[in-house]
């Protein structure tokens, strides 16, 4: 019996050399920074990229139609990489609560089990361990599920397959077994939704080994990451944030992934390299437009991927400016930001000018009033006045 | 309590609905509920009770069983070979099954061997005195069916045909294990035999069996394959009382997937005995409740197991759905190797021993003379040559080497991530040698 399970190093160096296990036709969008170029929308690597939280106004419709691409919410770019993907390979299938008939609980997968079925976009009862080992048993034997919890919170009840099953099975069975899941959902701190609905789970994964974690902020990147989310082969947690779904951007006609290992350049910059995430990229942003009235350059980066980190983009910043601001929503204790702040501190001690900044959420259950809740977030004006500091 | 084909019963285990049987079980309860906090010796004599007055109630009765002759009535048609019309098996299923129990009793017995002299170490959990079980189902099923098991994984791996020499390589955390050394004694997978694992928390193998069978239902009905692969889930009593069997149990109903729930009961967790932790101990009533067929059989009856499993197997392949069998067994060694095994009160484990499923299953053969001691010693030998060679075989297996660490964490090794200099991780040399910090 040969053991040729493992992954030879031959292997993997091909398997990094072409861009992604997809269809060699379909362009990958890579960062500036990386040597391949990225054929698709160079645009908006060039910073032309929407700091508006906002959805944009009504454009003249004579010029909306001469623009390339065409304009989605978020939830929809999300939809529209489901069912390209749903389309692609019939192997692709959805499952969690109210994903079928009721269309998602923010809409992400409407319409999608009047074209699939109902055994594609499956109904599940409320049993979310039971549900998520299910999807692993499923992935196991030939199948790509892509299980939606309601709100991310409720994977709290499914960790144990998440760690134990998602995470370990392709190493416990010695690479016999691939897992390739994708489990998705909102989370994050919404509109006064209350402690256990506004939880950031993002933390509480991040040690477990084997999995990856990204997080969309755009339409675009929605788009591309659940489209490369569903084609990995590891399993991929994708966090999605529910004050973002309405996030209105032109998005491509043309069929697109993003890497799931890079992180987005959004602004560039001389200053200070400012690393944050999802929702907290807009309020960045926002503070970005103050501070660069005060005469200020961030760099603004979306390191998109949770786990691993893309030590690169954030690496190259860091050589550029010297000073590293982390804006996050997760919770200060061993939070997203501990783990960044512990990998720059070992790689790029060097360049640091000054200690590197981390502002996270307060380490206090999400309170209902609304006056509260807006201060265990981190806000623009706190952003500024680090920013400020930093740079004195 | 031997082979023999209790003609008395004579309704279909699975069409019966258990409401009828429901009854009578509950007179016989009477005589012990679970009210008691007494000890578990105690306790452990009023199951015994409760379960003799079970099964002479339903010899009496007719009530839900093992053996139903129309089952049998089915073997008389289709074993045309058996000499004897009344006979479960032929000689070939009889040598097949009394070889693949002996392989499994061999086996554990040589891992205590091996793991007293410092071979195998960690948790070891042994399956002597169950082999019934493992045989009776897993004999019936084709390579592409599943198995999904829990820390109790050897026996069900080798029954389902994983070569005993990967066995004993992973138990020995050699390379050519059967996961490369990277899983041990509870997780045993097996990707060509369709063995899904292996897992050490209870409870966690059920919702991916439920998922396997998922598959197999999504296969026939959205890729349209000729498709009716089974999964079996095997696990124990203390697992019934977990939320993930409950769970299960309803998406596998609701779904009507192609999966047989079988619960080993050998009465006791650990130190737990099934008495002291459930609420109603008669785990098969548990089926009906979330809308499936729920029997209760002998687990230490290879031929009862084998018509139970035949008939719940054939029930999914056919798509009607899940079934719940649950079949009362033992234990003859403690929970794992690890385990003193004192609670256990010894006449309870002097009267199991007599109900061994291997001596009872060599009766069976002799009485009916479908084998003779020398056909059965040839077996032996051959078996015991296997083991022999297994053990040589991972003695003689390298040891994992410092370059397969990180291999396997990721099917994809992007997922290690960029490093500073803008390449992959994965291809820095490092991970090869398995000396990167990840």
């Amino acid at each position: 019996m040969a053991a040729s399970f493992g992954v030879s190093s031959a292997a993997a160096a091909n398997a990094v050399k072409s861009p992604a296990l997809s269809p060699p036709s379909l362009p990958v969008i890579r960062s500036e920074a990386r040597p391949i170029s990225c054929r698709v929308n160079k645009s908006r690597k060039a910073g032309k990229i929407t700091t508006k939280a906002v959805a944009a106004q009504a454009e003249n419709p004579a010029s909306a139609a001469s623009k390339p691409g065409h304009e989605v919410l978020l939830f929809e770019a999300l939809r529209e990489g489901l069912e390209e993907e749903m389309e692609r390979d019939p192997r692709v299938c959805i499952f969690g609560e109210d994903v079928g008939h009721y269309g998602g609980s923010y809409k992400v997968s409407k319409g999608l089990a009047d074209k699939y079925g109902d055994l594609r976009v499956l109904d599940t009862p409320i049993a979310e361990n039971s549900f998520i080992g299910m999807a692993v048993g499923a992935a196991m034997t030939g199948l790509r599920p892509v299980v939606e919890g309601m709100n991310m919170g409720f994977l709290l009840l499914a960790f144990n397959q998440i760690s134990d099953n998602c995470g370990m099975l392709h190493y416990t069975s010695g690479g016999q077994f691939t897992i390739p899941t994708v489990i998705r959902g909102p989370g994050g701190v919404g509109r006064q939704l209350g402690a256990e609905h506004s939880q950031r789970l993002e933390s509480y994964f991040q040690s477990i080994p084997g999995i990856q974690m990204v997080a969309c902020s755009t339409p675009y990147n929605a788009k591309g990451l659940m489209k490369a989310a569903i084609r990995s082969e590891n399993p991929v947690v994708l966090f999605e944030h529910v004050l973002l779904y309405n996030l209105k951007e032109r998005i491509p006609d043309e069929e697109y992934v993003v890497s799931l290992e890079e992180a987005e350049m959004v602004r560039p910059g001389e200053h200070v390299t400012i690393l944050t995430y999802s929702r907290m990229r807009y309020h960045v942003m926002q503070a970005a437009k103050t501070l660069v009235n005060k005469g200020y350059d961030p760099e603004v980066i979306d390191i998109r991927s949770l786990k691993p980190f893309d030590l690169y983009t954030i690496g190259n910043s860091i050589k550029k400016t010297h000073k590293v601001l982390i804006v996050e929503e997760c919770m200060r204790t061993g939070g997203i930001g501990a783990s960044l702040t512990a990998a720059i501190n070992e790689n790029f001690n060097d360049y640091l000018d000054a200690p590197i900044v981390c502002l996270s959420s307060q380490d206090v259950p999400t309170p209902y009033a609304g006056t509260l809740e807006e201060v265990t977030v981190v806000q623009p004006g706190q952003i500024v006045t680090a920013v400020e500091q930093l740079c004195r | 309590m031997a082979c023999s084909a209790t003609a008395k019963i004579i309704h279909n285990p699975l069409v019966l609905s258990s409401s009828r049987s429901a009854e009578k079980y509950e007179s016989c309860c009477k005589i012990s509920g679970p009210s008691s906090l007494l000890g578990s010796k105690f306790l452990g004599k009023k199951l015994l009770s409760a379960k003799s007055a079970i099964s002479l109630a339903s010899r009496r009765s007719g009530a839900v069983v093992a053996v139903s002759s129309d089952v049998v009535k089915e073997k008389k048609v289709k074993s045309g070979s058996s000499a004897a019309s009344n006979l479960l098996i032929t000689k070939e299923e009889g040598l097949v099954l009394y070889e693949d129990m002996y392989l499994g009793r061999a086996f554990e017995d040589m891992c205590a061997q091996m793991y007293y002299r410092g071979k195998m170490f960690g948790f070891v959990h042994l399956y002597n005195g169950q082999e019934a079980v493992s045989t009776g189902f897993i004999k019936l099923l084709k390579q592409e069916d599943c198995v999904v098991s829990t820390y109790r994984d050897h026996v069900h791996s080798l029954s389902k045909g994983v070569p005993a020499r990967q066995v004993m390589s992973e138990l020995f955390g050699k390379t050519t294990g059967c996961c490369r050394g990277q899983g041990g004694s509870m997780h045993m997978f097996s990707k060509e035999h369709n063995v899904l694992g292996g897992f050490a928390f209870i409870g966690e193998g059920i919702p991916v069996a439920t998922g396997a069978a998922f598959t197999s239902k999504y296969k026939r009905e959205v890729l349209k394959e000729d498709c009716d692969e089974v999964t079996l889930a095997f696990f124990g009593d203390g697992t019934c009382n977990n939320g993930q069997f409950f769970e299960c149990l309803n998406m596998a109903a609701l779904w009507k997937l192609p999966i047989v729930f079988v619960v080993e009961n050998n009465l006791w967790a650990i130190g737990m005995s099934h008495l002291r932790s459930t609420s109603d101990p008669q785990i098969w009533k548990k089926g009906p409740a979330f809308g499936m067929p729920g029997v209760h059989v002998d687990g230490m009856d290879v031929l009862k197991v084998r018509e139970v499993a035949q008939e719940a197997i054939g029930r999914a392949r056919r798509g009607e759905g899940p079934t719940l069998v649950e079949c009362e067994t033992y234990r003859f060694r403690g929970h794992s190797l690890a385990d003193p095994d004192e609670l256990r009160d010894p006449a309870e484990k002097a009267r199991y021993a007599t109900r061994d499923p291997i001596t009872a299953l060599k009766k069976y053969l002799f009485e009916n003379n479908l084998a003779n001691e020398a056909e059965l010693k040839a077996v032996d030998k051959k078996i015991d040559e296997i083991i022999e060679d297994s053990v040589e075989f991972a003695d003689a297996s390298p040891v994992p080497a410092r370059n397969q660490l990180l291999e396997n964490v990721f099917a994809d090794p992007r997922g290690f991530g960029i490093g500073p200099d803008g390449k992959y991780r994965c291809e820095d040399p490092k991970f090869t040698e398995g000396t990167a910090q990840v």
